[in-house]
């Protein structure tokens, strides 16, 4: 029995010539669209996906692990919400190395090995990843530099205490 | 032929635009009042054959015009005709006629609205608002025409994407964009004020109604949002920090900064030029929300088709008018420090912290958000940013501001008296301790719960001690201004918002289950029975709809009615199921049949019992009627300048004998 | 001068979104460069497409370098690279194997048989376990892997006649002149 022919899984036709390039796009897009909904049709893989967890603790840990995951078909969603085949077996991918006593370190390891830091939805803190990881926090320093000049700046005046007659300002409370 | 009108209005609308951007700045160059007035003529013109070509559009919707590309590729014969007016703005091009659309919205209220201003400000006002439109109108006539036609005109048309056919997913661009594009105003006004040198020193007041108004509808747009991605598309998830999500969370964030920034500069005369910079800042953010969803630059749920001409096109009027602001901002912006003096305990240091949190919280998000791309044109190899990063950075960014802002109402202008806090400290620490210690045994010690539990009764209860002191304190009709009672409101909505997020995350219970019919599966003290699929209908689809009957103690809560449909064009869309509640939601989702050749089978299903999910989104309305309540102050209504005449009090006496 | 400030950062992220305009028109977004790069491939065993009951194994191809191309009949743009394989596949220079990605069996012979069979031989992995260890993630790829095991390059999606010339080649040509 022959499936139809799906986009599913395929990469997009990817040529640099102008000609094919609205076509490369359209099914760069198609791909996208399909991912939001569930595919037309055929017999497709779910999201939903009961599997036999030991006990609930396990489920949580499984849930937690795969919603930091990416989806590399589904590019914009995580492996627990995708609905592509590929998620589906990265999923029991998962679930059997949790049943072989991996921990998640190990697990994110296994899938990095094979699909690169892009499958992390966690950033891993080296070397490339400085910027991402310490920039939010050197633009608070310099921030609170200028706030903390700010404060002793202006404290240096005479300050009085507003009274609390209504003012044009509505400064009064 | 209606079409081509339709091109011909957004053609008519450019050249009023262009004529509204150019004339009055030239006037309130050179003093001339000729050109000045021609602002608000203009701003009507181009309101009137903006609407006409948006109407034109939805007619073109309403009456089935597959000659017209768009119509062609958005809606067909099936579908109803709420979701072909929703589907005017469901695709790139209606989208950006939605956004000039709204643009002239605000241009026309503020053109009415604005009859007391002085009218060199106001013609200044207005004519960058119409330099914005040019920009919008030129960018929608040569690369995103939504009156291209399709010919041969085929007999039936594509499909509205399923997962916008969704009542919340109709609300949620009009709302967002009223927010968005309201930004622009309080943006006109920054740049009125820096090409005007701060003659009017006014400003601020008459633009902060402005800008909490924005923030409201944006407040509102991203509600709406969320409970559509929770509701349609996220199984159960209502905030992804997805780059679009982040182009509107990060408008939002400066936004909130700002609101609170044009308060000291109005009351106080303090952070001028840093109110200046966030206005600017807030509307580049939506300039940028629009760059990036439009671009393609960024792999998105959300994003439109993307065009390397389009995202050139966009980028170079985000380069002009950014680049532009902010080059004006260093040349104009004033250079000392202004305003009163105030202490390290004031009510102005505390905003100044809350400013910086937000706004090193926008940096962090816009940081992740383009960090991937960074990672590309810095070969640092592909790397994802996602919730792990954001929520977490996002938390250690708010600590600050949650623990602010019990005191925000109680601390003075100026100087603060320090025993009164303290007091506010220890009440409000009391209360928050002793939910605190009640949670953690309810929750059975998880530790989201508790800190959720204590900081949002931190907020509520602290912020509750202020309108109880008002209520004491002031007489009936002084007790709550406008601007003070959309405070509270929106303080108290921050607690209400964080209730929501941590006890969901904490609390929320989430299984993938098989079930035959008849049997029972259970989750949160909750029994879901699945009483089989059956074969349904709607207008433009067909599907299976499973019942689930929700049990507690033996007594039906609820019967739920999971759908799995498919549309006209062959796309499937799963309709989860939802039992609403002020303390949980129930959430069913449909699977597949265990056997796809036996439907009459065991089927797999997705259950989830989610506490306190709706607090989110209540919060957030709260937030939304803050912002609205301040606006409404009558402080902000600008009186007519009161003309002096010389007619003599005697005379008037006189009359009155 | 500090005024200046928020105009030049600005000014960085003009430039860094003109780059990422500019970077789309070159690259597929979707594109996840592969991490096994100058790594040994998997050590798989897969059965042959014909013949089932052998099997072929990384370390029984060991010695010279071979392409493996994933392919399968369900996946379009496979069906686009398909005349390419065809008609340049022998002058590439090494054995092309086709790996046959999650598919039925008699739906690929089918396909093969209808379309012309391309390859020296076709191995099968039809639930897409191996797969997974070559980080493959949807089809077509192809895979470059030399003498000694090792990946030295993967094309995501169609092999077209401009990837055969400027890159599968010079990548095939560079082995050959470092082997002894």
């Amino acid at each position: 029995m022959i499936r139809a022919p799906s986009p599913v899984g395929a990469h997009p036709v990817r040529d640099h010539q102008a000609k094919r390039y609205a076509r490369g796009r359209a099914q760069g897009a198609l791909l996208q669209m399909l991912c939001l909904l569930l595919f037309t049709g055929l017999a497709f893989a779910q999201a939903i996906d009961p599997l036999p967890f030991k006990d609930h603790a396990q489920e949580v840990r499984f849930q937690s692990l795969t919603r930091e995951l990416r989806c590399l078909v589904c590019q914009n969603e995580n492996l627990a919400d995708s609905n592509a085949d590929l998620a589906r077996d990265l999923r029991h991918e998962v679930f059997d190395l949790m049943q072989q006593g991996k921990s998640d370190e190990q697990i994110k390891q296994y899938l990095v090995d094979r699909y690169s830091d892009f499958v992390l939805y966690d950033p891993p803190v080296k070397a490339s990843t400085m910027l991402l990881w310490f920039g939010p926090f050197l633009i608070l320093l310099a921030g609170a530099a200028v706030v903390m000049v700010t404060v002793r700046r202006r404290g240096r005046a005479a300050v009085t205490v507003t009274n609390d007659k209504p003012t044009e300002e509505g400064d009064d409370w | 032929m209606t079409p081509e009108l339709g091109q011909l209005a957004l053609i008519l609308a450019l050249l009023l635009a262009f004529a509204q951007g150019v004339l009055p700045l030239i006037g309130a160059w050179s003093g001339s009042r000729a050109l000045m007035s021609i602002a608000r003529p203009a701003a009507a013109g181009q309101a009137v054959f903006v609407m006409l070509a948006f109407g034109l559009l939805t007619w073109a919707f309403l009456s089935f015009d597959f000659s017209v590309q768009y119509v062609a590729d958005n809606s067909n014969l099936a579908l109803p005709w709420y979701y072909r007016i929703a589907a005017v703005w469901g695709a790139h091009e209606g989208s950006l006629l939605l956004w000039i659309f709204i643009l002239n919205l605000w241009t026309l209220a503020l053109a009415t609205l604005s009859r007391n201003l002085p009218e060199i400000f106001v013609a200044r006002v207005l004519g960058v608002l119409g330099l914005v439109a040019v920009g919008f109108l030129a960018f929608i006539i040569f690369t995103s025409n939504p009156f291209a036609r399709l010919l041969p005109m085929p007999p039936d048309g594509g499909d509205l994407n399923p997962v916008l056919q969704d009542p919340g997913m109709t609300f949620h661009p009009p709302v967002l964009y009223m927010g968005y594009v309201g930004f622009s105003v309080a943006f006109a006004f920054s740049i009125a004020a820096l090409l005007g040198g701060e003659l009017e020193q006014a400003w601020v007041r008459w633009a902060r109604p402005w800008t909490n108004v924005a923030w409201g509808f944006l407040t509102a747009g991203i509600v709406a949002g969320s409970w559509w991605a929770y509701a349609e598309l996220g199984w159960g998830g209502w905030w992804f920090w997805d780059p679009v999500e982040n182009a509107s969370f990060m408008p939002w964030l400066v936004g909130a900064a700002l609101i609170h920034a044009q308060a000291v500069t109005e009351k106080r005369g303090g952070l001028r030029a840093w109110t200046i910079l966030l206005s600017i800042f807030a509307f580049s953010l939506s300039l940028l929300g629009t760059f990036l969803v439009r671009s393609g630059v960024l792999t998105s749920v959300h994003a439109f088709a993307s065009d390397p001409r389009r995202g050139l096109f966009i980028l170079c009027f985000l380069a002009i008018v950014v680049g532009g602001s902010l080059l004006l901002y260093a040349m104009r912006a004033p250079k000392v420090a202004g305003g009163k003096p105030f202490a390290v305990v004031s009510r102005e240091t505390a905003i100044l912290i809350g400013n910086l949190m937000l706004t090193v919280a926008a940096a962090m998000v816009l940081l992740g958000t383009l960090f991937p791309l960074l990672g590309d044109a810095l070969n640092l190899g592909k790397i994802s940013v996602g919730p792990p990063y954001f929520g977490f950075l996002f938390t250690l960014l708010m600590l600050p501001i949650v623990l602010l802002l019990p005191f925000g109402p109680y601390l003075r202008w100026g100087k603060s008296d320090v025993p009164v806090l303290k007091k506010v400290m220890w009440r409000a620490g009391l209360a928050a301790v002793a939910c605190a210690i009640v949670a953690a045994f309810a929750s059975g010690g998880e530790s989201k719960a508790i800190a959720g539990t204590a900081a949002a009764v931190w907020c509520c209860f602290g912020t509750l001690l202020y309108v109880f002191k008002r209520w004491r304190e002031m007489p009936a009709g002084r007790r709550y201004p406008a601007e003070m009672a959309g405070m509270l409101l929106a303080h108290f909505g921050v607690g209400v918002f964080l209730a929501g997020v941590l006890l969901t995350n904490a609390l929320s219970v989430e299984r993938d289950v098989r079930v035959a019919p008849g049997e029972s599966q259970s989750i949160g003290g909750y029994d879901f029975r699945f009483d089989g699929v059956h074969h349904t209908q709607g207008p433009n689809w067909q599907g299976d709809q499973g019942v689930v009957t929700v049990l507690r103690n033996g007594s039906t809560v609820a019967v739920m009615h999971p759908q799995k449909r498919t549309y006209t064009r062959g796309q499937v869309q799963t309709e989860s199921a939802i039992d609403p509640g002020l303390f949980r939601d129930l959430y069913v989702a449909l699977g597949e049949p265990m056997d796809a050749s036996q439907p009459e089978g065991a089927w797999a299903l997705r259950l989830y019992d989610k506490p306190f999910v709706r607090w989110i989104w209540a919060g957030g309305l709260f937030m939304m009627l803050g912002g609205f309540f301040a606006a409404a102050d009558r402080r902000f209504r600008t009186k007519r300048v009161a003309v002096t005449t010389t007619a003599p009090a005697g005379a008037l006496q006189e009359s009155r004998a | 001068m500090s005024r200046l400030l928020p105009f030049f950062g600005f000014l960085l992220l003009v430039v860094l979104f003109g780059f990422g305009i500019w970077w789309n028109t070159q690259h597929d977004q979707r594109e996840v460069p592969s991490p096994l790069i100058n790594k040994p491939a998997p050590a798989f065993v897969l059965p042959k497409l014909d013949d089932p009951a052998q099997t072929v194994s990384r370390d029984a191809l060991l010695g010279k370098p071979y392409l493996i191309n994933v392919f399968a009949s369900w996946c379009i743009a496979c069906g686009e690279e398909h005349p390419v394989l065809m008609t340049q596949g022998k002058s590439i220079g090494v054995p092309v194997i086709g790996y046959n990605y999650k598919d039925a069996s008699e739906d690929a012979k089918e396909w093969l048989s209808k379309h012309g069979n391309p390859y020296d031989m076709v191995i099968v992995d039809r639930e897409g376990r191996t797969a997974i260890d070559f980080g493959v993630y949807g089809a077509p790829e192809s895979f470059l892997v030399d003498g000694k095991g090792v990946i030295r390059y993967k094309r995501i999606g169609p092999l077209t006649p401009e990837v055969i010339e400027k890159e599968l080649k010079p990548a095939i040509a560079a082995l050959s002149k470092e082997a002894p």
